[in-house]
């Protein structure tokens, strides 16, 4: 049998973990924990660790979260086992093999696994998600110590609900080095705001200072999933292809022919973005009669 | 307050990743290195901690003799000193990368107060070295921080979550992780460069332990494969793509 930690929602990426899990072979208990228990990792952990011992579980998964990375580690610590982090696939055996994401997602790495009870997480849309039904709900055991419980969910700070959020825009405009200062993205934002979107950046950009990090996508930023991703004056670093290959559509606007962003475009435009984009904002109050 | 940092020298990649002929590594002939980003902003915030409470910043790495470039980096922004598990260029899988750690840690004559990493590394992301290394010190550990303060020995701590940031406060001695974000890292100067020759760098080399994960071969995934339709070149392609953004419906 196989245990599946669930986020609480049952979200999309734990169902695609639990029908991972089901492609393993034997049963599988997909498990959360109640509503009123604030997040502890250790002491979560803990309590997945007994649950594993009773069930005489073969593998303990979770879907590649921050939360299902960090619990996963702690019953790894715990357990002195391995665990392989972000799971394409996973094929038990002695010992086992798995296929893991590595530079987020682009690189593939196929690594032989040792433990028993095999521990991964699963990462992203590595299989299609099947529904579950109700899963089993855990309190904390009696048995987490006072070093588990020392780190223990105590605040929230609710986001200021202003504007477009990045990871849930629809439309995404983003401005690489190209743009060339912080008072270059004018026109970024200009776009942005005419098609009701988000603006983004590389990171190239954050760490010259011009765009506040929240506004990265990347490796090391925000992942974005919109319609269309409108990508200005980048060049196509694989840190910051990471956090927009879940884009439907990606538009390239670049001076340089041969920039590799192009060979991840559905759309080109050749040409400095100072011109196109201005362009386009221009066009698009032409066709609106405003 | 003392910390220690960890940082991972990782290549600087560019648009398209090569692998080396066995296909265990990436080709670096052509490429420069760097501290992993999350981690370059916990040395920062390290540096930051110290410059606001007093104490050091001890900077670690476990690397190939060429690290050394990223501890002089650190020593540069303004790390006291630094420590060099020298590998054997091969590569450490977590388990034992946390255990060398964990050695070198409990070597030194005093014990720090906080224990500073990046969330992941940039290029293993396996999410778990800090983790491992908190659960053998008998330390508490939060992860991904994107704020973080300290007063009179309690840390508080802000995760970024869905809707929000989760607040966790906790004693130190303790491990937090941090991600980009929670402070823009600043640039060696000159004078920091030649202050950084001067400082301590104590290096050794750990035996390396089986890999309980074994990296066996790194495969490019194929790419999208697309060929990207060519709207125009200049502001004269405006229209096309006004027209493309229609019949995509966002217009």
């Amino acid at each position: 049998m196989n245990i599946v930690w669930v986020d609480g929602a049952g979200d999309e990426l734990s169902q695609q973990a639990v029908a991972f899990a089901r492609g393993l072979g034997g049963d599988v208990a997909a498990v959360r924990f109640a509503a009123g228990e604030a997040y502890s990792p250790a002491a979560w952990a803990q309590t997945l660790v007994e649950l594993a011992a009773e069930r005489g579980a073969s593998a303990v998964l979770a879907p590649a979260t921050d939360r299902g990375n960090e619990l996963l580690a702690h019953v790894a610590a715990k357990l002195g086992q391995p665990v392989a982090a972000n799971c394409t696939s996973l094929t038990p055996g002695s010992p086992a093999r798995v296929v893991r994401l590595r530079w987020g997602g682009s690189l593939l790495e196929e690594a032989a696994l040792d433990g028993s009870p095999l521990l991964a997480t699963v990462a992203p849309h590595s299989v299609a998600a099947e529904p579950f039904g109700e899963p089993e709900t855990l309190a904390v055991t009696p048995a987490a110590s006072e070093l588990d419980l020392a780190v223990r969910v105590s605040g929230r700070i609710e986001a200021a609900g202003a504007g477009v959020s990045l990871a849930d825009a629809e439309v995404v405009v983003s401005g690489g080095r190209g743009v060339g200062s912080a008072e270059g993205f004018g026109v970024i934002e200009e776009l942005a705001g005419l098609l009701g979107g988000a603006v983004g950046c590389s990171r190239a950009v954050t760490s010259a200072g011009w765009r506040p990090h929240s506004d990265q996508v990347g490796q090391t930023g925000t992942k974005v999933s919109p319609e269309i991703y409108i990508a200005c004056g980048i060049s196509g670093a694989t840190q910051h292809m990471a956090g927009c290959k879940g884009a439907k559509r990606l538009l390239a606007i670049n001076p340089d022919g041969e920039a590799s962003i192009f060979a991840s475009a559905d759309y080109a435009v050749i040409g400095d973005l100072h011109e196109v984009v201005p362009a386009i904002s221009a066009e698009i109050r032409k066709v609106r009669g405003t | 307050m003392n910390i220690l940092v960890c940082v991972k020298r990782v290549p600087l990649t560019g648009g398209r990743m090569t692998l080396t002929e066995d296909g265990r590594a990436i080709q670096t002939r052509h490429l420069g290195f760097t501290v992993s980003p999350h981690e370059e902003c916990a040395a920062e915030e390290a540096i930051r901690l110290v410059e606001e409470h007093g104490g050091s910043t001890t900077v670690l790495t476990l690397g190939p003799a060429e690290a050394e470039e990223q501890l002089r980096d650190m020593l540069a922004i303004g790390a006291d000193r630094a420590i060099h598990l020298v590998s054997d260029g091969e590569e450490w899988d977590p388990q034992a990368t946390a255990a060398a750690i964990v050695e070198a840690v409990r070597a030194l004559p005093e014990p720090f107060d906080l224990l500073l990493f990046g969330n992941e590394s940039a290029d293993g992301g396996n999410y778990q070295v800090p983790i491992r290394v908190a659960h053998s010190l008998g330390l508490p550990c939060v992860t991904g921080i994107k704020a973080l303060s300290a007063q009179d020995g309690l840390l508080r701590c802000e995760q970024e979550v869905a809707g929000g940031r989760d607040v966790y406060e906790l004693r130190l001695p303790a491990v937090v992780t941090v991600r980009e974000g929670i402070n823009l890292p600043r640039y060696p100067s000159v004078p920091g460069r030649m202050r950084a020759k001067r400082k301590p760098v104590a290096a050794s080399t750990p035996q390396r332990p089986a890999a309980r994960l074994r990296m066996e071969r790194l495969v490019v995934p194929e790419g999208p494969g697309k060929q990207a339709e060519i709207l125009g070149h200049g502001p004269e392609a405006a229209p096309r793509v006004v027209e493309i953004l229609a019949e995509i419906g966002v217009i």
